[in-house]
């Protein structure tokens, strides 16, 4: 298992690096010219400089390198010094992958808006599990019944409505119609700066987070319930079930201990096979509730022609991808020991 | 036991098909058959509504601006007195024209990889490495990023619509053709050791011929579902791009569009965001039942039953 591991590490890098190529490439190869945003008042030459300023003036093989450097070497460098006050190299004047438009590290914009996008995405992902799994072993158990037939309609209902739909009925339910002073109005923005230091505030924090998290949530759960059944269904018409029972044992643990055990095996791996499809759909739910995320920090680069920061964004969320199939793979072969990779 | 001996023989002498008991069994399917009718209903709208409804969806009316529920203007009208109903026609036009021609080009490329992937050994390990290359891609952010990238290009090329049409719906297509080509390639594999290619490679049926022939057919019913469950995610994708801002213009509107344009206006009226998100959701509704209803039909697993 470690063997296959660290060879399924290794082969990541090359994956990777292709992938930065190719993302970079797409990047270069637009019609686009960057400084097209700033003002026509601005002369041809200045204009020039501004371009070569950027390090545009450069072949594109150059600045990928350069790129290259400064993401994969100079910031992980930069991190350690920063996070642990471990000195490697030229600390100090490192040249490291800055946006255009705001001039500061793309990484530190990044760490910026790490916590909220974690926090919305991160309890969307617990909600819509913790909503999924007893739907999905109840309808399984229980197939054909009335709760299966409307467990199937609504999760039908829930993949089938994009979250931008559902997100904007919320606020037009929860935000417009809802008297303001009622105990159910929800703040239809995400208000990040926010303190948490008191009950109230923690109360306020609950309730901003109520509707972007439900959203994602009922998304997630609607396909994850549909795999906890099929995959339930699939394991109470085995033989070990009928073993457990005909040696007498209660039915909730022929149910919670043996059938679900076994079935949360491919869950599992589509749980964690879902992540980045979650931090992309996480995007647009950033956008409708106004939060400050890495999604709305992707927008914001998109609609400046931010290239530095585009760039890196959409390289992370294509590192996250790599890394959860890994994961998922790894999780496989872990629980499951009939799969063996070697 | 005569009766139903006889109704056996009744049966049997009807002339059955393939097609015919898929759609036996397809209609069974309570929820495809109504998803069946509610897209029909939308194709009706979309197609033959600018005739019935014949109010310029552009037409300004200044004076009816942000209308509720009326005899003139049944759904209401936006900020500029536009008539939301016709704005919706129009744009459910947009929305399932993009969605069926992005899912014919995926589907054709997907089936074109499958099963040359499938087909011819030499070329399967080069081929699945790019669909594992493309399903690593983040798909969402690139597609927004390409688009921000070539829109105006386009749009000076062949004029703002049919620039931005071509445009997304090439984006779409060339995003989402993978599914396809793994499941094609996978039902080829296990196709290509069959007696019945065996023979026609046997009396020199060249491959070409023997694909067209042999293995199209045989792999129909996969494509089929795949292409309807295509047609779901290509209108959430170009919908979702289109709510970004990123996808048609405001003078061109999509479904999510005018979702998008709604949104400013939320607290005004509501049901400008309602109805073009009922229309999106409806549609994929029921193609995804369709889809539901025709995977049973066509697993012969399930099929007879």
């Amino acid at each position: 298992m470690l063997n296959y591991t660290i060879r399924r590490l290794f082969f990541t890098i090359p994956t990777l690096l292709f992938i930065s190529f190719v993302i970079f490439l797409i990047l270069d190869m637009a019609p686009n010219d960057p400084t097209g945003n700033l003002p026509m008042t601005i002369p041809p030459e200045v204009r020039e400089n501004i371009r070569k300023s950027l390090g545009l003036d450069a072949p594109m093989y150059v600045r990928y390198l350069l790129w290259c450097n400064q993401f994969f070497i100079n910031e992980p460098l930069n991190l350690l010094y920063e996070w642990f006050d471990w000195c490697i190299g030229d600390c100090e004047n490192r040249t490291r992958v800055r946006s255009w438009s705001t001039r500061s590290p793309v990484v530190d914009l990044i760490v910026e808006r790490m916590p909220q996008t974690l926090w919305v995405v991160g309890m969307s992902y617990v909600v819509g599990i913790l909503i999924a799994l007893p739907i999905g072993v109840i309808s399984a158990y229980k197939q054909y019944s009335w709760f299966d037939q409307i467990g199937t309609f609504i999760s039908m209902i829930g993949f089938s409505v994009p979250t931008f739909f559902t997100g904007v009925l919320l606020i037009v339910i929860f935000s417009v119609w809802i008297d303001q002073d009622s105990w159910f109005w929800l703040p239809s923005i995400y208000d990040t700066t926010l303190v948490v230091d008191s009950w109230g505030n923690f109360w306020l924090q609950v309730r901003q987070m109520i509707m972007p998290v439900m959203v994602l949530a009922l998304y997630n759960a609607a396909q994850l319930s549909r795999f906890m059944r099929a995959s339930m269904l699939d394991n109470l018409s085995q033989d070990y079930v009928r073993t457990a029972r005909a040696k007498g044992l209660k039915e909730k643990t022929v149910l919670l201990v043996h059938v679900l055990r076994n079935s949360m095996i491919p869950v599992v791996t589509v749980i964690a096979l879902s992540v980045p499809q979650v931090f992309g759909g996480a995007i647009i739910t950033e956008q409708i509730f106004r939060v400050n995320g890495l999604g709305q920090l992707l927008i914001i680069g998109i609609q400046g022609a931010d290239i530095p920061l585009v760039q890196t964004l959409t390289f992370i969320f294509a590192v996250l991808i790599v890394l959860f199939n890994l994961v998922a793979d790894i999780l496989y072969g872990l629980l499951d020991p009939r799969i063996r990779y070697d | 036991m005569t009766d139903t001996a006889a109704q056996e023989q009744n049966v049997q002498s009807k002339n059955r098909s393939l097609w015919g008991d898929v759609w036996v069994q397809f209609r069974s399917h309570k929820g495809a058959m109504l998803g069946m009718v509610v897209f029909g209903i939308i194709l009706f709208g979309v197609t033959a509504g600018p005739y019935l409804w014949t109010i310029d969806p552009q037409y300004l009316d200044i004076r009816d601006k942000n209308q509720g529920i009326s005899w003139k203007h049944p759904l209401g009208t936006d900020q500029l007195g536009r008539d939301l109903l016709a704005q919706l026609i129009h744009g459910g036009r947009v929305s399932v024209a993009v969605g069926l021609a992005a899912m014919l080009l995926s589907l054709v490329l997907g089936t074109f990889i499958g099963v040359l992937a499938g087909y011819f050994k030499r070329i399967d390990g080069p081929l699945m490495r790019l669909t594992d290359l493309f399903l690593a891609l983040p798909i969402l952010p690139l597609l927004l990023v390409i688009i921000m990238l070539f829109r105006d290009t386009l749009r000076n090329a062949f004029g703002p619509e049919t620039g931005i049409f071509l445009l997304i719906v090439f984006i779409i297509g060339m995003t989402s053709w993978m599914q396809t080509a793994r499941i094609v390639r996978g039902d080829v594999l296990a196709l290509k050791e069959r007696e019945f290619i065996l023979a026609a490679n046997s009396i020199g049926t060249p491959a070409r011929r023997v694909i067209l022939r042999h293995i199209l057919p045989n792999i129909m019913s996969p494509i089929m579902v795949s292409a309807t469950l295509g047609v779901a995610t290509a209108i959430i994708t170009e919908s979702a791009l289109s709510f970004l801002g990123l996808g048609f213009p405001s003078d061109f509107p999509t479904w999510g569009r005018l979702l998008f344009d709604g949104t400013t206006f939320i607290q005004q009226s509501p049901s400008r965001v309602i109805w073009p998100g009922l229309a999106i959701s409806l549609t994929v509704l029921s193609v995804n039942f369709i889809g539901d209803g025709l995977r049973d039909a066509l697993d012969p697993r399930i099929r007879g039953r």
